[in-house]
């Protein structure tokens, strides 16, 4: 199974505007390459990425294959309230991950 | 000393290799090496502006409000990292809908496309990304007042993402 590292700071205050960094381990094969004897290597991508706050989407992103192996990435949201946040990968061949963060709004 | 080349009569003197041959074998097999890099297909500016109309659709094109950064020179073109920052107070009312960035030389000229809500508070992506060769990378921000604006950024690449076959 594919693990995540999610970076999100566990409190922060009310309103202030906090970062959260992904990061999901994947090989993202592009599919223009082709083994030693020339068969093309199917594609086999991460191709979505969403990020909810307590079931309401804040950010998503549709993936192509010239994002790097095991991509990265680093958006910024606004902290309204202690709850948790879901990230979820969905890719080629049936991929799909899920991880979560909880943060503490004062 | 007995036996040695120098003592043996010229007819029956072994050839021993010359610097002049050994040169001279190395070039031959230099230009006879088939090219191992060939170049695959690959986007060309006219389908990243294929890419960016399908984007923008009719609206007008603005250069300004986005900042894109990617290091000016890349040894490795596998990770470069990539940061797209948009001035807008992301308000209700104003806010960065989504950004897109374009490529012109990787096979495809898509690289990704965020999607935003007022609720970033800062319209500010970072992400790593994959660049075949040194070539000009675009950041278009699409405003929620149907406004699109762009900023370009060229990159010398060293080492070139891995198109070529696996070892």
């Amino acid at each position: 199974m594919a693990s995540a590292l999610i970076n999100v700071p566990a409190k922060a205050k009310r309103g202030e505007i906090i970062a959260i960094k992904t990061l999901i381990s994947h090989h993202m094969e592009t599919g223009f390459r082709h083994t030693e004897t020339g068969v093309p290597i199917p594609r086999d991508i991460v191709t979505h990425f969403v990020a909810t706050y307590n079931g309401e989407e804040i950010f998503s992103a549709r993936l192509y294959p010239a994002i790097a192996a095991n991509p990265f990435i680093t958006f910024s949201t606004v902290a309204t309230e202690s709850g948790t946040f879901e990230f979820n990968w969905t890719g080629d061949n049936g991929f799909a991950a899920t991880e979560q963060a909880k943060i503490v709004v004062e | 000393m007995a036996g040695s080349r120098l003592d043996q009569p010229r007819r029956n003197r072994q050839r021993v290799p010359t610097r002049r041959d050994t040169l001279r074998g190395a070039i031959a097999a230099g230009a006879a090496l088939p090219i191992l890099c060939l170049r695959r297909a690959e986007a060309t500016p006219a389908d990243m502006r294929a890419a960016i109309d399908n984007v923008v659709g009719a609206a007008r094109l603005n250069v300004g409000r986005v900042k894109i950064e990617i290091p000016p020179l890349v040894e490795n073109g596998n990770t470069v990292p990539c940061t797209v920052s948009v001035d807008s107070p992301m308000t209700p009312e104003a806010y960065v809908k989504a950004i897109h960035v374009f490529n012109e030389k990787n096979p495809q000229p898509n690289v990704i496309s965020a999607r935003l809500s007022p609720r970033a508070g800062h319209a500010n992506i970072a992400t790593r990304i994959r660049l075949t060769d040194t070539q000009t990378v675009v950041a278009i921000a699409e405003m929620s007042d149907g406004s699109f604006w762009s900023d370009s950024v060229s990159v010398i690449i060293t080492l070139g993402a891995c198109l070529e076959n696996l070892i």
